[in-house]
């Protein structure tokens, strides 16, 4: 880099344009960043740690319940190795703006399901004692202020209890903290035994099976499988990869990919259009100069690379300063107040950033570089 | 200085800049699609949660109230037996007819089926209805026939048959564990209901082993003012535990977080998009200036005053961006207006299809937003260039 000096003290040279330019550059990643963000939040996060879990369901709809007989079924069947269940509650707490799910769950299978939900043993053990305990997730805690040992009303919009309240008292005895970023720190866990046998209706059944195979490879066999155990039963299941089971959720809200890459590309065609053509307009006023350095032996080779050099210094400048502008903004949590509780920058879209940042650079400048490059010295002397 | 030459002289320097434009196309073009991008990229945003809303607003006459249990805040969560269902339809302040009262039980549930856009699986809204639901709800059969009473028999509504799968005249789908076949497509007015599959209410009771209950009542009143009666004589009456609400009120409810998401998130996008704009707009005005250095300097040293500078740069400045942003409302509105879509209500839990809705209301926002874009894009340029030093300016010749 024996250059930078004089690549530096080209940018240097119009302040403003350089640093309006940068300024464009810089929102253009901050909105990528942005909406990778917003488009990780509705797809969800899918964890490479499920490619051994099936989801099972209702073929028919995920809101019709399945029998709890069928866990011991499935148990059964070769190639499962563990199976839990989870049944939506869909409960409120104080006010019907703070949303964030809820489920009964068998603590001990559930825990040995997912282990990327780390719950310290002092507080495993209170959770199997008591039964009218919940286990709670960082977020959600850290939102209410709660704390072990508070107790907590939810109001169940679904289930009422056999007296006819739907108010649902839970103990807090446990606060869950995931083992990566992309684990789910909202939710709230509580015991099955205690749901099951304090509601109205419907006891007796679950929502939806969690299975974990013992090879997952053999996914889909077993999938087939557990299917054709309950074909012909009044209720026929559904069995998909757990990555699939999210994704379809995803799939409801619509094409999000789509348009974000829609939104994406009008953005940084613009970007590419400004600092294209701030590129164009510094390689012209300096068409005398250029032929000045060519005059005392720089090679066409390093006229170019001077040229290409400041687009792309300028375009990962940019780059790096937007994208770090993002992470800060989106470090400060869901904007939407929990409709997207799994808001964060996905390390992968950083460094896709960084490259575009890159990219942006080398396209804006090949044009103006060449131009340097192919100028003739003696007609770029006439110009000065 | 009189009035006249003032705006001549305006008009002499603004001839300037826009003579110049050719020669500027670069930073011209770049300034003029950025407020573009900004404004096509807001009023689409925008036209989603415009045409979400429509959809859940209308068809939702002053005379319609639905009815669900106390403390359900969607028909999904909602419960209702026969018997609440009884006491409803005598309530006073109902329509009547030869028919009977126009209070109409309803099943909702929901059936998994593919979208026809990624082959995914979607919860599509299916409704069990009696006979009166005929007249309480405005559809109307445009292909095929209704479905026959006590037969295992669909109709799907006009919305939901373009956008998944197995839903046209003659198809089967499987409900339960029987195959159920779709003999009709309805209409409803560009309603919520277009998005559901309608059977008769019996038969999906069986199906979704529901014994004889329902979720919600849809009922028609005498007149609008009659609410008030038909809510009091339902929520004093001790046997019930329901709430009463008039449909427009019910459906608005039922839209406020996807339209909320949508345009919080959309207003954010273009808000950020505008930045950017505004830097390029600077951005090209700047250089409009600085290549104009000697022409308005000259024209300073003849006796134009400041003020005439400082407006014909802005006069370029929002003429560029009022280009930009009729030329982005233009896009949005051939690209977005009517593009039909489904996504999932969460509030509901169930799959809506509704076109996007670009509305003149929308494209003047849009305008307004490229016009601000412009005024604040042109402010600085324009008075650095009244700001010139004139013997200064002139010797950079």
């Amino acid at each position: 880099m024996r250059f930078f000096h004089l690549i530096w003290g080209n940018l240097k040279r119009k302040k403003l344009r350089t640093g309006l330019t940068l300024l464009s550059i810089i929102v253009a990643f901050v909105l990528f960043g942005f909406l990778a963000a917003i488009k990780q939040a509705l797809a969800g996060g899918i964890t490479l740690e499920g490619q051994n879990r099936l989801v099972v369901r209702n073929k028919v709809s995920l809101i019709l319940p399945l029998p709890l007989s069928y866990q011991d079924r499935m148990l059964r069947i070769p190639g499962v190795a563990a199976v839990t269940h989870m049944t939506w509650f869909g409960g409120i707490y104080q006010d019907p703006k703070n949303f964030f799910m809820q489920a009964p769950v068998q603590p001990e299978s559930f825990l040995d399901m997912y282990p990327e939900i780390v719950l310290p043993p002092d507080q495993k053990q209170a959770w199997l004692q008591t039964r009218t305990g919940a286990i709670v997730g960082r977020k959600t805690a850290e939102r209410f202020h709660w704390k072990v040992g508070d107790k907590v009303p939810i109001q169940s919009t679904i289930y009422a209890k056999s007296d006819g309240s739907r108010v649902w008292e839970f103990d807090i005895v446990g606060i869950f903290d995931g083992k990566k970023k992309d684990t789910d720190t909202t939710p709230l866990y509580f015991r099955y035994d205690y749901f099951d046998e304090a509601r109205g209706f419907s006891k007796g059944n679950v929502g939806w099976y969690t299975i974990r195979v013992r090879d997952a490879a053999q996914a889909a066999h077993v999938a087939e499988l557990v299917d054709q155990e309950f074909a012909n039963s009044p209720a026929e299941t559904k069995t998909e990869p757990e990555g699939a089971f999210i994704q379809g959720f995803a799939n409801q809200t619509g094409n999000i990919a789509l348009i974000t890459a829609l939104i994406l590309g009008a953005v940084f065609f613009t970007i590419l259009l400004v600092t294209g053509n701030t590129m164009s307009q510094a390689v012209r006023e300096r068409i005398g100069e250029l032929g000045v350095l060519k005059a005392i032996g720089f090679t066409n080779r390093q006229v170019l690379g001077l040229v290409l050099g400041e687009s792309c210094l300028l375009g990962l400048w940019g780059g790096i300063l937007g994208l770090a502008l993002a992470w800060l903004i989106i470090s400060r949590g869901d904007p939407t107040g929990g409709m997207l509780p799994m808001f964060y920058f996905p390390t992968r879209d950083l460094l896709v950033g960084v490259a575009l940042s890159v990219l942006l650079g080398v396209v804006t400048g090949v044009l103006p570089a060449l131009q340097a490059m192919r100028l003739r010295v003696a007609e770029a002397l006439r110009r000065m | 200085m009189s009035l006249l030459n003032w705006f001549s002289q305006v008009w002499s320097v603004t001839k300037f800049g826009l003579l110049g434009i050719p020669q500027r196309r670069g930073s011209v073009a770049a300034a003029l699609f950025g407020v573009a991008g900004v404004v096509a990229v807001l009023v689409g945003v925008l036209s989603i949660a415009v045409g979400f809303r429509r959809v859940m607003t209308s068809a939702a006459p002053p005379d319609s109230v639905i009815v669900l249990r106390s403390g359900a805040d969607s028909e999904m969560v909602s419960g209702l037996d026969r018997e609440t269902t009884r006491i409803i339809s005598e309530a006073p302040g109902l329509y009547r007819s030869p028919q009977g009262a126009w209070a109409s039980p309803e099943l909702f549930v929901i059936i998994d089926l593919p979208k026809r856009s990624s082959g995914t699986d979607a919860n599509v809204p299916m409704r069990g209805v009696e006979p009166i639901a005929t007249n309480v709800h405005a559809i109307r059969i445009v292909e095929g026939r209704m479905f026959g009473w006590g037969k295992t028999e669909l109709i799907a509504g006009a919305g939901a048959a373009k956008n998944f799968r197995g839903l046209n005249v003659g198809d089967r789908i499987k409900v339960g564990p029987e195959e159920w076949p779709i003999v009709g497509i309805f209409s409803a007015d560009g309603g919520t209901a277009e998005s559901e599959i309608w059977s008769d209410a019996a038969m999906l009771q069986a199906a979704y082993h529901r014994g004889d209950s329902f979720q919600s009542v849809y009922a028609t009143l005498q007149t609008p003012d009659a609410f008030n009666m038909f809510e009091s004589s339902l929520t004093n009456d001790p046997r019930l535990n329901i709430k009463a609400m008039r449909l427009a009120d019910f459906h608005a409810d039922q839209s406020t977080a996807t339209t909320k998401l949508i345009t919080s998130l959309g207003f954010l996008v273009a808000s950020l998009m505008a930045i950017g704009a505004v830097f390029a707009a600077l951005n090209t005005m700047y250089g409009s200036v600085s290549a104009r250095t000697r022409e308005i300097a000259t024209l300073r040293a003849l006796g134009f005053g400041r003020g005439a500078v400082v407006v014909s740069v802005m006069i370029e400045a929002l003429a560029l961006a009022l280009a930009g942003g009729v030329l982005g409302a233009a896009l949005a509105y051939f690209v977005f207006n009517g593009f039909e879509t489904s996504t999932i209500n969460w509030q509901s839990f169930a799959q809506l299809t509704f076109a996007f809705a670009v509305t003149p209301a929308l494209l003047i926002q849009g305008i307004t937003w490229a016009t601000l874009i412009g005024l604040v894009g042109g402010l600085f340029p324009a008075f650095r260039a009244a700001r010139l030093p004139i013997a200064v300016a002139l010797r950079e010749l």
